[in-house]
């Protein structure tokens, strides 16, 4: 039981820890909160099921197509938001406002394009196999959520660490004027960093539908809560963080479901959140705000 | 002279028929017509349909038509408030069938009871719906009579030792259900291993799951919507729990299958009706229905079909006044009265037990059929 809960916690925890990966990504470079996150990445799901069922696609192509579709809604959104807010220097509240205003119009789209019912991937585009190791059933689909998961997060901190692209964005990350005097172009960046972190956000919307069999217009709603929750824990605007605390919340959710009451287990995930964040305010790797105050 | 006359009677009978037209009696429909309750508001409005088309077509209820007037409630509690309003005092109808689920009975029920107009469920199967007041009807077999017959077959069936549960605890409907599995529980004797809970809206079962496998239960009992259910059945074949699920009236549905496939085999589940008993009045009702909508019925649609008959029924023995107050009042006392040999059986009313001697309305009295699920369909069950 220990060890099923236990993967339970794994598959939940990574693709909280990608949810969160696209929206700590914004607000370290950005440094905008973007509520759209949860509805781009509902988004994300509906592209790939429609890819899937209207083409008799495969799963990687609706993957794909989830990436490409909520990569560019998130392109859109900075572009046509985010960055008229940015040239006039509008406060961090608005940003905050509009992107809730997108959440508002995909969300409504969704529902006017798919219905409101709840819609799943047709059974044959799922990989069958499970095995059992001892006690533990694995499904092949829970293999493939945890590996994707994590190989996206890797690529992303080895770009950020290793690359020139990596180092002009932490060089934005720090501050956003310095990098143009530098010869950056931040815009361009800017854009970039909204594509791929939406992208991002769209693969874990297909990740979710994929593993409960469960595609609705609201789906954005709960994940973008704990997707907050995450970036807050491990620190703003941090990808470790992200990481980390993503994983914390799916173990923590699973366990205090498992072994004390699934009546509270959110109410015990998001009280050792609080507990933790009265320990260490900043989050569990966050410098970020120290530094830019 | 004799050509002369009748044409005469003719043309008054002409006009008099206009007069009826006029006074067509209009009936108000709240279900949930989109949404997630919408797979059993939709069957129920075509229940509501054909019974009322049926009855047109012979003429009406004492010459009058009876004109449905459809309303969406969405499944949603503040809905079915503004629908019930706008029946009653816009529409003016006579009586409200609906809404689709019990959270909204709760809700709306009080708006008809508080304006004299009779609100009659026909999927509302929480205990105490009809405590809201008299002037509230169900024909829905309330979970409290269909549960002990259905885990009582199952128990014999599977010889099951002890069960674990799992419901939903934040609807009307799945929170009642598993009050009255806990009670029956505990009267049949049968220990249970662990209670799990979700709330509406979730999609990941597994951790409950997971608990609910080590405890090692004969059977699952599972008071949950079919959505839900078929999902909580395809998360448990995918983490090894082979044993069987025992369900309440929230099984009652085509989607169950569709979701789920073949991952509810050996499901036991009680309903007030069933597509293959043999009785005229079903066998009509199966074949009418497939006719108009090209699909199989279900027990809902059944449901309303019987609902809208014992209403029509109660109206042949009434003279309508034409003064709406009135009119709600007598078709109120004389459905009780109403007795009908009907899609779902024989049917008749009987009155709530009602709470602290407060007055109430009115519960079906009904036997269930008990299925058990083979080969992905319901097949109603034989024996050993």
């Amino acid at each position: 039981m220990l060890e099923q809960q236990l993967l339970n916690g794994l598959t939940l925890g990574s693709v909280y820890a990608l949810f969160a990966l696209g929206f700590t990504l914004i607000f370290g470079v950005l440094a905008v909160i973007n509520l759209s996150h949860g509805a781009v990445f509902m988004v994300g799901s509906y592209a790939a099921l429609f890819v899937v069922t209207h083409f008799a696609a495969p799963l990687w192509l609706g993957l794909i197509a989830a990436m490409l579709v909520s990569g560019f809604i998130g392109l859109g959104v900075d572009v046509l938001i985010l960055k008229p807010l940015r040239a006039r220097n509008a406060p961090h509240l608005i940003p905050m406002i509009a992107t809730i205003g997108v959440t508002i119009i995909l969300t409504n789209a969704i529902q006017g394009l798919f219905g409101v019912e709840v819609q799943r991937f047709p059974e044959e585009v799922l990989p069958a196999a499970d095995f059992v190791v001892g006690e533990v059933h694995v499904r092949a689909l829970e293999i493939g959520i945890v590996a994707i998961a994590f190989l996206l997060m890797a690529l992303l901190f080895f770009a950020l660490k290793k690359t020139q692209l990596g180092r002009a964005l932490r060089a934005i990350a720090e501050s956003p004027k310095t990098a143009a005097l530098l010869g950056i172009d931040v815009e361009g960046l800017f854009h970039l960093t909204s594509f791929a972190a939406a992208a991002l956000g769209g693969v874990a919307g297909v990740l979710i539908g994929l593993d409960f069999n469960a595609i609705t217009p609201f789906m954005g709603q709960p994940i973008l809560l704990k997707g907050v929750a995450v970036i807050v824990l491990g620190g703003m605007g941090d990808i470790r963080g992200a990481l980390i605390g993503g994983l914390f919340l799916g173990f923590a959710e699973v366990f205090s479901k498992g072994y004390i009451s699934s009546q509270i287990g959110d109410a015990v995930a998001f009280g050792l959140l609080f507990l933790i964040l009265l320990i260490r305010p900043s989050g569990l790797f966050g410098r970020v705000l120290e530094r830019k105050g | 002279m004799n050509i002369l006359r009748k044409f005469l009677v003719i043309l008054a009978g002409a006009s008099l028929s206009c007069a009826a037209c006029a006074a067509d009696i209009k009936i108000g429909v709240a279900e949930a017509l989109t949404g997630g309750a919408a797979q059993y508001g939709i069957p129920n409005r075509n229940g509501f349909q054909l019974a009322a088309d049926e009855i047109n077509a012979k003429g009406g209820v004492n010459g009058n038509r009876l004109q449905l007037v459809v309303e969406d409630e969405q499944g949603k509690k503040e809905e079915a408030i503004n629908v019930f309003k706008k029946l009653i005092f816009q529409d003016k109808v006579l009586i409200i069938f609906g809404p689709t689920l019990s959270n909204s009975m709760f809700a709306a029920g009080p708006v008809a009871n508080a304006a004299k107009t009779v609100a009659f469920g026909t999927s509302n199967t929480a205990n105490g719906i009809t405590d809201i007041g008299p002037y509230i009807f169900r024909n829905s077999v309330m979970e409290s009579d269909v549960l002990p017959i259905t885990i009582a077959t199952a128990v014999k069936h599977y010889r099951i030792k002890k069960v674990a549960v799992i419901y939903g605890n934040d609807d009307a409907f799945t929170k009642s259900g598993y009050d009255v599995f806990k009670k029956v529980l505990e009267e049949q004797k049968i220990p249970v291993t662990t209670t799990e809970t979700y709330v509406k809206g979730d999609v990941d079962f597994k951790a409950q799951l997971t608990k609910i496998k080590g405890g090692n239960p004969d059977a699952v009992v599972c008071s949950c919507l079919a959505e839900e259910a078929a999902n909580i059945m395809l998360q448990a074949r995918g983490l090894g729990i082979k044993v069987p699920f025992v369900g309440g009236n929230g099984f009652n549905s085509p989607k169950l299958f569709e979701i789920s496939k073949l991952a509810g085999e050996g499901t036991f589940v009680g309903s007030p009706w069933a597509n293959n008993n043999p009785a005229p009045a079903n066998q009509h009702f199966v074949a009418a229905y497939k006719q108009k909508f090209g699909s199989e019925p279900n027990q809902f649609a059944a449901q309303a079909y019987d609902a809208l008959n014992i209403a029509a029924a109660a109206l042949q023995t009434l003279k309508l006044s034409g003064n709406l107050e009135a009119d709600r009042q007598a078709l109120r006392d004389a459905l009780p009265r109403v007795s009908i040999n009907g899609a779902t059986g024989p049917f008749k009313f009987r009155p709530a037990a009602g709470k602290d001697g407060k007055p109430a309305g009115f519960d079906a009295e009904q036997k269930p059929f008990i299925y058990i699920v083979q080969g992905g369909k319901f097949t109603l069950y034989a024996g050993k």
